[in-house]
């Protein structure tokens, strides 16, 4: 068939949040022809919804401040899985990227001298873990996700980047050479597929946390980066490592940030108690994430949980003033009126462990090259390029410290920007794609067409969701992780078989809810299998069949491979450049 | 309950219509406006609105529910709903893509002509810019605008010159920089408003304000560019 409309670009970034459009205002920098191409009106992306802030050494609450000692907390945040060499280009390059946020106008809360307000976050040390609590997440009150993420799109404006709002990615076209070479995609507001050329391809495509019956993600949080990714055949990294944020608002699953912890807030159970001082005696509340969301369940499951049904616990701000609250904390003052119904300058906010970040993702180096591996020896995916949550470096290991995600996309946005432009520079020469190779990736959505009579995306979507959140949460264990395998096997020619009942071109969100299910049911499978697979308790991926951390066999990475739907392993860098490498220990707060 | 709601779809469509479905809410509970529209959605999927962070923090799904301006997800049904009917319709003024899909294109048009991005060109240095709390405040109640488009929808002055008026929202932001201690155009951002329609086309109504999802007051922005143009003039 083919006959499709063509665009053609340099670069093509899909995504339009923190890391793509910080990748894409690189690239339109420098004179390329880049387009960013996102399903949403690029601020109404999920960075926007980050609060607490961007972690990153730049010496303003403490002038003595070494981005050494960020890396060795993310380090040890990530359970030791977190690649170094990665980390210490993120650590070290990071005052740098977040400077140039600045100078592009981000509104930084300030400090008496000027300089950029930081806060404490959790798993933040001075001096290698021995000088004590750190202050190191830069903020603009807790709206920092908003403000970097309007910041970013007003950069790309003054950089004439070329937007294709509203225009939803189906599937990655690759030409007879293996080389990624652009993607179908649909224009939303006419319903034309158009073939999007382009020399390099950036999947900027974020999270997934949709997978998750309870999650603080958007809706549009659907991992249609990954599922792409997999459909062509790639393997993922880490996939199991999900972190469920302690603070997601008791029903309604909306995030409170750890800024409020780290402004003093804490958290007690059902007797008063400010139980985080037993589990993690030194840090407390602002212990790592799976720890404090661990021992929040631990609390629950043995019965000092509260409300009628004993299922939160309750996070405590009322003793900081209301100016505290109000001032530092008004997007946590809005959100716990509308959606827990109490000011929290008064009253305690309900709050359970909830779905926020995917570890996992694409697995790349640091120049945002997309790699996989032959023969165990890793290799560059020509074409094709990864950034931001949909993107595994991996700076964040096991388990995220809070704020890094926001430092990930800057940094990792902006290398993958500048590899880029200097493969462009060099001259990027392919082979141009063949009608068949086009029509291969044509060949889900014409399915999705042609099907008359199948299955319904939002009974589907439920029963998905409430599996993985049955079989695959804070707590895992072999024996409920192969029942949760079983129903996902059933699945698997279920989620295939869905029928959309409404076939109009204009806007039509069914078709694209159901193309979002299925990116969603990819991303679950490689969860659920590399979850059962991996037989250890790390970072966030905690089993009660195998309750310790085994260093003999897995220091290492997962690789799910999407074809024979294996796991394999592949080795973390303990090699950084500049530092001697963090060796293993035992990971206490 | 009963729900009302706008429906349009130009493919099928010879013109618009309002659709009465009945709805059962969760016992006990207050849902949010988008949670009923998602509950419509699951029984008939061809109903088509945007939504992203059902948290009021991404302004996709600015709606008008019994007659006012505002965010689904944040808006309880019992806020708006009138003698047990819930009325939803796209935002006005706004051309309809289809259902409660409005066509953006001449507000983000409006955003983009205030030039909404600082402008400094002396030199940085290899660290922030330094800028006192003091300062900083001056930007509070405007930098958190999420473009919902809310309150320019409810303008009038916006429906009548939608092409001339910058709007609340636009007017807001141009503020936004011109508040910034940071921002070195201040001179170029007013001569580009300074004419009878992008700014004094405001007639202090101030439906923004009654709207505004956020808690913003554009109209109090608007006064002080007013304030700037004039003082400009003398």
């Amino acid at each position: 068939m083919t006959g499709l409309r063509k665009l053609s670009f340099d670069a093509v970034v899909i995504g339009g949040g923190g890391a793509g459009m910080r990748a894409s205002l690189q690239m339109a920098q420098s004179g390329f022809k880049t387009a960013c191409l996102t399903k949403v009106f690029p601020t109404r992306s999920h960075t926007v919804s980050a609060q607490g802030g961007i972690t990153c050494a730049i010496a303003s609450a403490d002038p003595n401040d070494d981005w050494r000692w960020h890396m060795y907390d993310t380090v040890k945040g990530s359970d030791y899985i977190g690649d170094q060499d990665a980390i210490e280009y993120m650590c070290s390059v990071g005052p740098e990227a977040v400077f140039e946020l600045e100078h592009m106008g981000l509104p930084f809360s300030r400090f008496e001298n000027g300089r950029i307000y930081q806060r404490p976050f959790g798993g933040q040390s001075k001096d290698y873990g021995a000088g004590g609590q750190a202050a190191r997440t830069c903020a603009a009150a807790d709206r920092t996700g908003h403000a970097l993420l309007h910041t970013l799109y007003q950069a790309n404006l003054k950089n004439n980047t070329t937007f294709l709002n509203e225009w939803f990615a189906v599937d990655l076209v690759r030409n007879q050479d293996g080389v990624v070479v652009g993607v179908i995609a649909i224009e939303i507001e006419t319903g034309e597929v158009v073939f999007v050329e382009s020399k390099a391809t950036v999947l900027a495509t974020g999270g997934a946390g949709r997978i998750y019956a309870s999650t603080t993600n958007a809706h549009i949080n659907t991992g249609d980066g990954i599922g792409m990714a997999l459909r062509a055949g790639y393997a993922m990294q880490d996939m199991e490592m999900w972190q469920f944020h302690p603070t997601g608002i008791y029903g309604a699953g909306t995030l409170v940030t750890e800024g409020c912890r780290g402004e003093g807030g804490y958290l007690i159970n059902k007797d008063g108690e400010r139980f985080m001082e037993r589990y993690a005696p030194n840090a407390k509340d602002l212990a790592g994430r799976d720890v404090v969301a661990r021992s929040m369940m631990t609390e629950i499951l043995e019965g000092r949980g509260c409300g009628e049904n004993s299922d939160h616990v309750y996070l405590k701000l009322d003793h900081l003033g209301k100016e505290i609250v109000h001032n530092r904390l008004p997007g946590i003052t809005e959100l716990s009126k509308t959606f827990a119904h109490v000011d929290p300058a008064v009253t305690p906010i309900p709050v359970v462990p909830t779905c926020h970040y995917m570890m996992g993702g694409i697995p790349t180096n640091v120049n945002g090259q997309a790699i996989t591996q032959i023969k165990g020896k890793d290799q560059a995916i020509p074409g094709l390029y990864a950034c931001g949550e949909a993107a595994c470096v991996s700076v964040h290991g096991a388990n995220r410290l809070g704020g890094n995600s926001l430092l990930d996309l800057v940094v990792f946005g902006r290398a993958a920007g500048i590899f880029i432009e200097e493969q462009l520079q060099q001259g990027i020469d392919y082979r141009l794609a063949s009608e068949d190779d086009v029509d291969r990736a044509m060949s889900r959505l014409n399915a999705l067409n042609s099907n008359d009579n199948g299955e319904d995306t939002a009974v589907l979507k439920r029963e998905l969701q409430s599996c993985m959140q049955n079989y695959f949460g804070v707590f895992r264990d072999g024996e409920y992780m192969k029942k949760g395998r079983d129903n996902l096997n059933i699945m698997r020619d279920r989620v295939a078989n869905i029928a959309i009942s409404d076939k109009s071109g204009a806007f039509n969100t069914a078709r694209m809810e159901a193309l979002e299910l299925q990116n969603l049911f990819e991303v679950a499978e490689a969860t659920a299998i590399a979850a059962d697979e991996r037989m250890e308790s790390r970072g966030a991926h905690s089993r009660n069949d195998y309750p310790e951390r085994d260093d003999k066999n897995w220091l290492c990475h997962s690789m799910y491979h999407p074809e024979t739907k294996k796991l394999t392993k592949r080795d973390v860098n303990f090699k950084p450049q500049t530092v001697d490498t963090f060796e293993p220990k035992v990971r206490t707060y | 309950m009963l729900v009302s709601v706008y429906r349009y779809n130009p493919e099928t469509d010879s013109e618009p219509y309002m659709q009465d479905v009945e709805v059962s809410l969760p016992e006990g509970k207050d849902p949010m406006v988008l949670d009923v529209l998602n509950l419509i959605k699951e029984k008939d999927q061809s109903l088509s609105y945007r939504r992203s962070c059902r948290e009021g923090v991404c302004g996709s799904d600015g709606v008008n529910m019994n007659g006012k301006n505002g965010l689904a997800c944040i808006t309880p049904v019992s806020e708006v709903v009138s003698r047990g009917k819930l009325v939803v319709r796209p935002l006005p003024g706004l051309p309809v893509v289809r259902d409660l899909v409005v066509d953006m294109g001449v507000f983000y048009k409006q955003y983009q002509r205030i030039k909404p991005y600082l402008q400094n060109s002396s030199p940085a240095g290899g660290r922030e810019r330094l800028q006192s709390p003091e300062d900083r405040a001056k930007l509070d109640g405007l930098y958190e605008c999420i473009l919902c488009a809310c309150c320019s929808t409810s303008c009038p002055s916006f429906w009548w010159n939608p092409e001339k008026f910058v709007g609340p929202s636009g007017l807001l932001q141009a503020y936004r920089f011109l508040a910034d201690t940071r921002d070195e155009a201040t001179e170029e951002r007013l001569a580009d408003l300074d004419d009878p329609f992008s700014v004094f086309r405001c007639r202090g109504i101030m439906n923004c304000v009654s709207v505004c999802p956020k808690g913003l007051n554009p109209t109090k922005a608007i006064g002080h560019i007013r304030d700037m143009l004039l003082s400009r003039a003398t």
